[in-house]
């Protein structure tokens, strides 16, 4: 009695175990991988934060906390506002041209109001918040500094519009978030506005 | 007496101690010529145990939360018995590793133990070596300080540097839209358990392909060939007991130094345990001077080095790219290297130069990194980047064209 081996259909059972088991692998690797996704929990905590802006003194900072980031504004001085058109040669972005902003602050001041600046503070580069220096003394960068953010971690330059200088790690300016007036004093961050938008 | 030799004989019908004994430390011969640069291994293995029972010690008290991290380090340093000691233990322990896998890989790059029949020796070194970096990173964030934390946001940034699935895979790293809770639970989950068991697995493999094949030693003589009518290698030396007491002294001498280090300079001016990690993570504002720790620094200094967009790629992910690419460069060296002979003994010239330009730049860029980023520094960072690629890229050339010397038949 001779045993004949049916290779074709061991062949193709081999196969079909096979590709069945690659399936299962997938489904079962699912839940894991996807269980690394921000939770339902992070996801809710993005709603839109007021800030109250009538304290906020020519060339003072202040920082409030949207989406875990920070969100600097920044009331810059006639002076500042005046000077961001000079700085276009040394800027890697001057106009805005990549999305980094709501459509409405596609503009010379990055901002709704030409004195008011509203920014997210996390280093387009590796995710650090930069330090602001409005002072001219903190760099020289041939002339072309005139006050800004300058990030601790790798050295990145950002102007006082946010937009990063040439020759340094961060290659795009910083993020302007969704933001509008809802009166002359109080800002609502994270939502695009009413009617103004 | 008897009663230990009844046992012991039922065990071996059971598991084979005897001959296992036999073959690995009685009748196994390492070559006679072994010199100081071969103890960093055994060292690196101690400090492995070190990391695991200190580290196991730690988890009974430490609370991998925000809001409670910060705070049960402090209470591990102050509350807890003996605490300190066991936290300083791991602390040292780790920048202690580094700087003994430094020196042992430095051995390898050396007397050529990368080469045949060591190619799988190398790889599953370099692969512990990377996973051991990882695991550094991973508990790097526990602490929750504000170096932990800005530390673990820049190198998570990286993921989302890559072209088109950057920012998703970022933020899958992260489980949030930044380093959260979530980010310190998963990576806390990896450092105790997902990595030490990677770790220990790659670790049997490296020894035991190690002593399948054999050591290689300084003058990269296979010692294999010449034989005595026994089979032992004439110029071997039984690994019980001649090496082992020789470990045991390097264990010995080690222990000194390390325990100064862990009782005097426990955070070694501020290289080992940062200052500025002893104020709590604040995720609004980046620390003033950030850098990465020590052991890190020559590949910071690296990734800080691209500050220029080329090929349509953006600096930052060029900057991870060149990163990657150093830590990776040595897995190939078994295949760059195309000496006739093994130890830098016989190499040439070339091979020399290339070897302390390659060593040179390597501490220029971790000192660089720990500086804070100036034009001039960037400048020399690339500079070195540039030497410390040309001894990979160059090799096959310079290893296969260059006068070698006469290699001798035994050692």
């Amino acid at each position: 009695m001779t045993r004949m081996v049916n290779k074709k259909r061991r062949q193709f059972l081999i196969g079909s175990t096979c590709t069945l088991a690659a399936v299962g692998g997938v489904g079962i690797a699912t839940p894991f991988i996807a269980a690394w996704q921000p939770s339902r929990q992070s996801r809710a905590a993005g709603a839109p934060l007021r800030v109250d802006i009538s304290k906020l003194e020519p060339g003072q900072q202040m920082t409030v906390e949207w989406q875990g980031q920070p969100v600097w504004v920044v009331r810059r001085s006639a002076q500042s506002v005046s000077e961001l058109s000079d700085l276009t040669s040394y800027l890697v972005d001057p106009f805005s041209q990549q999305a980094q902003q709501p459509s409405y602050a596609q503009n010379l001041y990055r901002s709704l109001k030409p004195e008011i600046s509203v920014l997210v503070g996390v280093c387009t580069h590796l995710g650090c918040s930069p330090i602001y220096h409005p002072e001219h003394s903190a760099q020289d960068l041939d002339g072309g500094w005139r006050g800004g953010f300058i990030c601790p971690c790798h050295g990145s330059k950002f102007d006082l519009a946010g937009r990063a200088y040439k020759h340094f790690p961060a290659q795009s300016n910083l993020v302007v978030p969704p933001y509008y007036y809802k009166s002359e004093t109080l800002l609502e961050i994270g939502i695009d506005g009413e009617v103004n938008g | 007496m008897a009663l230990l030799g009844k046992f012991i004989t039922w065990l071996d019908d059971r598991l084979p101690i005897k001959s296992f004994y036999k073959k690995h430390f009685t009748d196994y011969y390492l070559p006679k010529n072994l010199n100081i640069m071969y103890v960093f291994g055994v060292l690196a293995l101690l400090l492995l145990v070190n990391q695991l029972f200190s580290g196991i010690w730690l988890a009974m008290s430490y609370q991998p939360s925000p809001e409670k991290a910060f705070a049960s380090i402090q209470y591990i340093m102050r509350d807890v018995p003996y605490g300190w000691l066991i936290r300083y233990l791991h602390t040292t322990g780790a920048s202690a590793l580094f700087i003994v896998l430094y020196l042992h890989i430095l051995r390898g790059l050396l007397y050529g133990s990368y080469k045949k029949p060591r190619e799988l020796v190398w790889l599953f070194g370099m692969t512990l070596y990377f996973v051991i970096m990882i695991e550094g990173f991973l508990g790097y964030l526990l602490p929750w300080g504000q170096m932990s934390y800005w530390g673990a946001q820049v190198i998570t940034s990286i993921f989302g540097s890559i072209p088109v699935i950057g920012p998703g895979l970022q933020e899958w790293v992260r489980g949030d839209y930044y380093v959260s809770a979530a980010t310190l639970q998963r990576f806390y989950a990896l450092h105790v358990i997902a990595f030490p068991l990677l770790l220990l697995a790659l670790l049997f493999l490296h020894l035991s392909t190690l002593r399948h094949v054999g050591s290689n030693n300084p003058a990269g003589i296979d010692i294999k060939k010449y034989r005595d009518h026994n089979g032992v290698p004439l110029d071997g030396v039984a690994f019980h007991p001649y090496f082992v007491t020789k470990d045991l002294v390097a264990i010995g001498v080690f222990m000194l130094l390390f325990c100064c280090v862990v009782f005097f300079y426990p955070t070694m001016e501020g290289y080992f345990l940062e200052p500025t990690n002893l104020q709590p993570a604040n995720r609004l504002q980046t620390p003033e001077h950030i850098s990465a720790v020590w052991y890190f620094t020559p590949f910071y200094a690296m990734l800080r080095a691209v500050t220029f967009s080329l090929f349509g790629f953006e600096a930052k992910f060029l900057g991870a790219l060149v990163m990657m690419l150093a830590v990776l460069m040595p897995f190939f060296l078994p295949w760059l290297d195309r000496s006739a002979v093994t130890s830098i003994r016989y190499k040439g010239r070339l091979s020399k130069l290339f070897m302390v330009l390659f060593c040179l730049s390597f501490v220029v860029l971790g000192v660089v990194g720990s500086l804070p980023a100036s034009l001039a520094s960037t400048r020399l960072a690339q500079v070195c980047c540039v030497f410390y690629f040309a001894y990979f890229l160059l090799m096959p050339w310079y290893s296969r064209y260059e006068v070698t010397r006469p290699v001798p038949e035994r050692i």
